[in-house]
C-alpha cells in the first residue's frame, strides 16, 4: 500500500494508484502520458470500471503498447487492487450518485473524482457527508479535477501533454492551488508556472453549489504540507466558502501566504438575471459579493491584487519574498520530458511521413460524401447515370456515353437469368437447399463460372481481336484455330442453331447497329459464323461471344478509350465481370425461390448416375 | 474536518437574515443578483398543485384539495370556468403568479371577489405593465383559488444548506414574519441522518395547543415531501387552519433543476418560467435559441448597446474575469455584452456567434473607436484553431463595417492548436486592414483589457 494513507494532507502521490471508472479512453491515455513523462515507475491506473464489459484495454505506456484490466464493478476491481485508493468517477449525471457511493463504501478507497455535471444538490450533498464520515474526500462533482505536479492527474486535469510541459506540472514545485472552476485550472497553472517555480497541486473543486470537498479543505491540506510553501486560490461570488478560508486566516490555522481572489466583480453592474457558469456563483447578500469578499480576505491578511489582472504579479511578489527569506529554495530545473506524439496528429500536422500500403483509384469515402472515380455521389443520381454509369465510374474510371451506359446495362438485363437447370443456377439451387445462407448459395453459383460456363466473354473478345489484329481473313483465322486444335470461343452453343436461333444473340446485335459508331469486329465475327455454321447448324456466334465482340466495337469506336486501354481490359478479363454481375441477379433470385419454398435437401438419384468401379485387379499396386 | 467556531458564528448571522426568505425580495431588486441554473423559481400555481397531489402520500390529515386556475395570456375564461367548476360558485383570491412577492402591497391582489368581478379584474390587469421594485414587466400569468377567511396566518419554509435542510416555523406568519424573526424556531435536518431522533413537539410553542400535534405532523411530512420532490427551497406564508385542516395560502418554492431525470413523473406539466421583467432582445434570443441547439455553450446578454467594448470571451470562468477587469479599470459603463462560447463550438455556431456581436457593435459609429475583446483561458480541448475559423469567417464579412466603426481587435487565448489560431488572426488583421493584436499563453489572460482601455477615455 502507498504511503499516501500514513499522511492525511496528501491527496495523491508518486505511487497513487487509481481506478477509472467509465471506459473514456481518451483520458485513460491522458494520464498514462503525464505518469510517463513524470518519469513514474509504473502508470497509476490500476484498472478500468466498465459496467458495460469486462476484459482489458490497450493504451500507450510511452511509445511501448500495455493493457489495463477493465472490471464490470467497483467491487470487483476493488478487491483485485486494494492498492487503489482513488477513483476517477466519469459516470454520467445519473448514476455518478450510486457509483460513488459505492466506491465511497469499498474500505481501500480514499478519494472519489466526480467529472459530471448536473448531479442533484441532495445527492452532492449526501455524498459529501458520507465522505466526511468516514474521512474519505469527494472533488466535485462538476470538476476536470486536480492533480499533484510530477505524481498524478485526474483525467484531463491541465489539458494536452503541450500545455502540461509549458506549465512544468512534470515535477513539483511548492505553490498549492485551489479554485472552483475547472475551466481557469490551467490559466492558474500558466500563471503560477510563470511567476513562481510552480504548481506542487492544484485543485478544482466543482463550480456546483454544493461541492464535495471545499476549498478550505483543500488549504488545510496545504498548510499542512511541508514540501508546499505558499498557497493561491480562486474564488466565486457566492455562497460562504471564502468566509470559511477567511476565519481559518483570523485564528492562524493557515500560516502559509494565501494569494486570493474572488471572481464576480462585475456582477454589481450587471443586470438580473445573467447566467454565470456556475450554479454556485450567484450572490444573496453584499456579504457574498466579490468585492466584500476581496476586502475580507485583505483584511484577514492575504495578499489580494486590485484585479486579476494582477494576479500572476502578487503570485510573483510572494515568491519572491520566500525566495530572499530563504523559505525556497531556487528550483534546479529538471529536463523536459517528451512523450511520443500520436501518429494520427503527427501525420495531420505534416511532421511525419509514411509509405502506404495500397493505393485505390477508383473511389473515396472520407469526405462528406463518397466519391466515384472523384464524382460526387450526388451527381451521379442528378446526372441519372444509372448502373450502366456507375459501372463505367468504378470499372473504367470513365464517364460513358449514354448509349454506352446503356448497352452495359442491356448485357446485364440479357444474363440476369438462364432457368435452372445451366450449371451456376444449379450449383446455387443445390446449396440453397443444402441450407446454406444467401451469400454462401451465391458464392457456389458464381465459382461455377469459368471457361465453360458463363466465362467465355473475355476469351471470344481475346481471340477475335487478336485475329482482327494481325489481319486475319475470316478463313484464315476458323483454318488458324482448327490447326491448333482450339474451339473458337463465343462460337457453338448446346441447343440454339441457325434454325433456332438466339434471341439475346439478336437483342445485343439489333441495339449495337442502331447505337454504335461502328460494328466492325461483329461485322467480322458474322463473317465466321457463316463459315462455321455452314459446317455445323449450332456453330452460331454465342451470347458470350456476341458480348464480347460488341465490348470490343464500343470501346474501339465510342472514343473514350485508347489502345492502351482496350488491350488492359482485354489482358485483365474485365469482361466475364460482366456475366457474374448480371448472372447474380439470377442466383439470387434461384437461392430465395427455394428458400421460399422451403425445399429440402437435394440429393442426386441414385438410378442417375452410371456406377462404374475399377475392378480389384485396376488398383492394385503394380511396382 | 475540523472546522472553527468562528465559522458556525458566521453561519449563525446568515441563519438570522436566512437569504432564502426573500427569495421574492431578491428577483425583484436582482440588480446583482444572476439566474441561478441549478435552483429555479416555479409559480405558486405549481408549488401547491405539487403539494395537493404528493403531500397526502406523507400525511393522512391532509385535505387540501388544490382548487387552483392558472390564467395566462392565451386562456379561455369561459373554458377555465367550465372545467373548474368551482371558479362560478366560491369566492375568489386573484393575483398575478410570476415568481415576485409583495403583490398585496402593488394592490395586484383581488380578494374575495365573485367570478364576474375576477374576469373583469383579470381582463383589466393581463397584460399592464407594471414596476415592482425596480424592475419593468408585463403581467402575464394569474392563479385563482377559493378565497379562505382566516384570522390565524402561520409561516414554514424549509431551505438547504451543505450538511443538511433547515426548517422554519413560526405563529407569526404572514408580512409579519420579517419583524418577529426572533419567534421563529429553526429545526435542522441532518442529510444522512433524516427526521429519525429530531424532536418537533416539545420546541413547538406552548400557545399552538391542540393544534401542536397537527403541525408536527405536517412539517415531518412537509420535509418528506420537500426531500423526494426535488425542491431546494419551500416557504408557506401564511398557510392557515380551515375547518379543522391545514391550507396554505401563500406559497414559495425552487426546484433543483438537476432533479428533472428523477422526477419526470411528479414534475410532469411544470414548467420553469423566466425571471419577472425579463425580456430577450432579438439577438439574445437568437443566441439562446442557438445555445438549446447544441452541447455547446453560448451566452450573450447585452448590456449597452452603445459601449464601446465588445467581448467575446471562450469560457464561463473566464468571461466573469474580463468582465470583472474591465469593471475594476471603471469602465463597466462602456462594456457593451456579457456573455461566453465555450464547450468545443464547431465553426458554424462559433461563426453565427460572432457574426451577432460584429453586427451589434458595428451598428452605431462612435467618434472615439470601438474594441472587440476576444479572449479566453488555455482551453482544456477545445481546438483554438478549430473555433478560430469560424470567428475569422465572420471577421472577413463584416471587413467594411470593422472599418467604419473603427473597431481595433484584441485577441488572447491559449489551448491545444493555439499557435495555428493565433497565425490565422494575424494573417486575417493584415488582409481586412483593421487593427489587430494577438497574444497567446505568454500574455497574462487579462493584459489585453488594459491594452485596449489604455488608449480609450471614459
Amino acid at each position: 500500500m502507498s504511503q499516501t494513507l500514513s499522511k492525511n494532507y496528501v491527496l495523491f502521490d508518486r505511487n497513487t494508484k487509481a481506478f477509472v471508472y467509465g471506459y473514456q479512453t481518451n483520458a485513460i491515455q491522458r494520464m498514462l502520458d503525464f505518469d510517463y513523462i513524470c518519469n513514474r515507475s509504473a502508470p497509476s491506473i490500476s484498472a478500468i470500471i466498465n459496467p458495460s464489459r469486462a476484459g482489458i484495454h490497450k493504451a500507450f505506456w510511452g511509445s511501448k503498447e500495455i493493457i489495463l484490466p477493465m472490471y464490470k464493478s467497483i467491487s470487483l476491481a476493488a478487491k483485485a487492487y486494494p492498492e487503489a485508493d482513488v477513483m476517477v468517477n466519469f459516470a454520467s449525471h445519473r448514476s455518478a450518485f450510486d457509483t460513488t457511493m459505492e466506491a465511497l463504501a469499498e474500505e481501500s478507497i480514499r478519494v472519489v473524482a466526480v467529472i459530471a455535471e448536473g448531479v442533484p444538490e441532495r445527492k452532492s450533498r449526501i455524498m459529501s457527508a458520507t465522505a466526511k464520515k468516514q474521512g474519505k474526500i469527494v472533488l466535485g462533482p462538476a470538476t476536470v479535477g486536480g492533480m499533484t505536479a510530477g505524481a498524478f492527474r485526474i483525467g484531463n486535469t491541465a489539458g494536452t501533454i503541450e500545455n502540461i510541459i509549458a506549465s512544468k506540472l512534470y515535477r513539483p514545485g511548492s505553490v498549492g492551488f485551489v479554485s472552483k472552476s475547472g475551466g481557469m485550472l490551467n490559466e492558474a497553472f500558466n500563471i503560477i508556472s510563470r511567476n513562481s517555480d510552480g504548481i506542487y497541486e492544484g485543485v478544482a473543486i466543482g463550480g456546483d453549489r454544493y461541492p464535495g470537498s471545499t476549498m478550505l479543505d483543500h488549504i488545510l491540506r496545504y498548510e499542512e504540507n511541508p514540501a508546499i510553501k505558499m498557497i493561491a486560490c480562486l474564488g466565486e461570488l457566492g455562497g460562504e466558502d471564502e468566509y470559511r478560508i477567511i476565519s481559518a486566516l483570523k485564528e492562524g490555522k493557515v500560516k502559509k501566504p494565501l494569494v486570493a481572489w474572488v471572481t464576480g466583480t462585475c456582477s454589481p453592474v450587471l443586470p438580473a438575471s445573467v447566467q454565470f457558469g456556475h450554479a454556485g456563483a450567484k450572490a444573496d447578500t453584499h456579504k457574498e459579493t466579490a468585492q466584500a469578499k476581496n476586502d475580507a480576505f485583505r483584511e484577514a491578511g492575504a495578499y489580494v491584487p486590485t484585479s486579476f489582472d494582477g494576479y500572476g504579479d502578487t503570485v510573483r511578489q510572494v515568491y519572491e519574498m520566500l525566495l530572499s527569506q530563504g523559505k525556497v529554495l531556487p528550483l534546479i530545473e529538471p529536463e523536459a520530458p517528451k512523450i511520443p506524439a500520436d501518429y494520427s496528429k503527427a501525420l495531420a500536422s505534416g511532421d511525419i511521413r509514411k509509405p502506404t500500403t495500397f493505393i485505390c483509384t477508383i473511389s473515396d469515402d472520407r469526405g462528406e460524401e463518397v466519391l466515384y472515380a472523384g464524382k460526387k455521389l450526388s451527381a451521379v443520381m442528378e446526372d441519372q447515370m444509372g448502373i450502366g454509369g456507375v459501372i463505367g465510374l468504378l470499372w473504367f474510371k470513365k464517364e460513358l456515353p449514354d448509349y454506352a451506359a446503356r448497352f452495359i446495362e442491356l448485357v446485364l438485363q440479357i444474363v440476369a437469368d438462364h432457368g435452372p437447370a445451366v450449371s451456376g443456377a444449379h450449383n446455387a439451387i443445390v446449396a440453397s437447399c443444402a441450407g446454406k445462407d444467401l451469400i454462401s448459395s451465391l458464392c457456389s453459383g458464381l465459382l461455377t463460372i469459368g471457361p465453360r460456363f458463363g466465362g467465355a466473354i473475355d476469351d471470344a473478345a481475346r481471340e477475335f481481336k487478336h485475329a482482327r489484329d494481325m489481319a486475319m481473313t475470316p478463313e484464315q483465322f476458323v483454318s488458324d484455330m482448327k490447326r491448333k486444335g482450339v474451339n473458337i470461343p463465343g462460337i457453338g452453343h448446346k441447343i440454339k442453331s441457325v434454325k433456332n436461333p438466339d434471341k439475346r444473340v439478336q437483342l445485343l446485335i439489333s441495339f449495337a447497329r442502331a447505337n454504335f459508331p461502328s460494328t466492325e469486329l461483329l461485322n467480322y465475327a458474322l463473317k465466321v459464323e457463316e463459315l462455321t455454321t455452314a459446317k455445323k447448324g449450332n456453330l452460331i456466334l454465342n451470347v458470350d461471344g456476341c458480348i464480347g465482340i460488341l465490348f470490343l466495337d464500343l470501346m474501339t469506336s465510342c472514343g473514350a478509350f485508347s489502345k492502351a486501354e482496350i488491350d488492359e481490359v482485354v489482358r485483365l478479363g474485365y469482361l466475364n465481370g460482366l456475366f457474374a454481375l448480371g448472372r447474380s441477379i439470377g442466383l439470387i433470385g434461384h437461392i430465395l425461390d427455394q428458400k421460399r419454398l422451403g425445399s429440402r435437401l437435394y440429393r442426386h438419384p441414385a438410378e442417375d448416375i452410371a456406377y462404374m468401379m475399377p475392378s480389384q485387379e485396376d488398383i492394385k499396386c503394380r511396382r | 474536518m475540523p472546522v472553527s467556531l468562528e465559522y458556525f458564528a458566521i453561519r449563525e448571522i446568515f441563519w438570522l437574515f436566512p437569504l432564502e426568505r426573500f427569495v421574492n425580495k431578491k428577483i425583484i431588486e436582482a440588480a446583482k443578483v444572476v439566474l441561478d441554473m441549478a435552483q429555479r423559481g416555479i409559480r405558486e400555481y405549481d408549488a401547491k398543485r405539487l403539494l395537493a397531489r404528493f403531500l397526502p402520500e406523507y400525511l393522512n390529515e391532509f385535505s387540501y384539495n388544490g382548487d387552483l386556475a392558472l390564467v395566462g395570456p392565451e386562456t379561455d375564461l369561459e373554458e377555465l370556468a367550465s372545467t373548474h367548476s368551482w371558479l362560478k360558485t366560491a369566492r375568489l383570491v386573484v393575483k398575478p403568479d410570476q415568481l415576485f412577492g409583495k403583490r398585496g402591497k402593488h394592490g395586484l391582489v383581488l380578494l374575495d371577489a365573485d367570478w364576474d368581478r375576477a374576469k373583469k379584474f383579470l381582463q383589466e390587469n393581463m397584460g399592464a405593465q407594471v414596476a415592482v421594485g425596480g424592475i419593468t414587466g408585463k403581467l402575464s400569468h394569474f392563479l385563482i383559488e377559493p378565497f379562505i377567511p382566516h384570522e390565524e396566518e402561520l409561516y414554514v419554509a424549509i431551505s438547504s444548506d451543505n450538511d443538511g435542510d433547515n426548517i422554519f416555523f413560526s405563529m407569526q406568519g404572514g408580512v409579519f414574519v420579517e419583524e418577529n424573526w426572533d419567534k421563529v424556531i429553526r429545526f435542522h435536518v441532518d442529510v444522512l441522518d433524516g427526521m429519525d431522533g429530531i424532536d418537533i413537539k416539545s420546541r413547538l410553542p406552548e400557545d399552538l395547543g391542540e393544534k401542536s400535534n397537527a403541525i408536527e405532523n405536517f412539517v415531518k411530512a412537509l420535509w418528506r415531501f420537500y426531500a423526494e420532490t426535488g425542491f431546494s427551497y419551500l416557504e408557506i406564508n401564511p398557510f392557515t387552519f380551515h375547518k379543522g385542516y391545514i391550507v396554505p395560502l401563500d406559497m414559495v418554492a425552487k426546484l433543483d433543476d438537476a432533479e428533472e431525470y428523477w422526477q419526470r413523473k411528479r414534475w410532469s406539466g411544470l414548467a420553469f418560467p423566466e425571471p419577472f421583467g425579463r425580456s430577450l432582445s432579438k439577438e439574445e434570443q437568437f443566441i439562446k435559441d442557438l445555445d438549446s441547439k447544441t452541447g455547446a455553450s453560448l451566452k450573450l446578454t447585452i448590456l449597452n448597446p452603445e459601449g464601446r467594448i465588445w467581448t467575446m470571451v471562450a469560457g464561463g470562468g473566464a468571461s466573469v474575469i474580463y468582465a470583472d477587469t474591465i469593471c475594476d479599470l471603471g469602465f463597466a459603463k462602456e462594456m457593451a455584452n456579457y456573455g461566453e462560447y465555450s464547450g468545443d463550438p464547431n465553426t458554424e455556431e462559433t461563426y453565427y456567434y460572432t457574426r451577432t456581436i460584429l453586427d451589434l457593435m458595428t451598428r452605431r459609429i462612435d467618434p472615439r473607436g470601438k474594441m472587440l475583446l476576444i479572449g479566453g483561458a488555455i482551453a482544456n480541448f477545445t481546438d483554438v484553431a478549430k473555433t478560430f475559423k469560424g470567428l475569422v469567417m465572420a471577421l472577413e464579412e463584416y471587413q467594411q463595417k470593422l472599418q467604419d466603426a473603427d473597431v481595433k481587435i484584441y485577441v488572447r487565448r491559449g489551448g491545444p492548436n493555439y499557435e495555428q489560431g493565433l497565425k490565422l488572426m494575424r494573417s486575417v488583421g493584415g488582409r481586412l486592414g483593421v487593427p489587430i493584436e494577438v497574444y497567446g499563453p505568454e500574455t497574462h489572460m487579462t493584459r489585453i483589457v488594459p491594452m485596449a482601455l489604455g488608449g480609450a477615455s471614459v
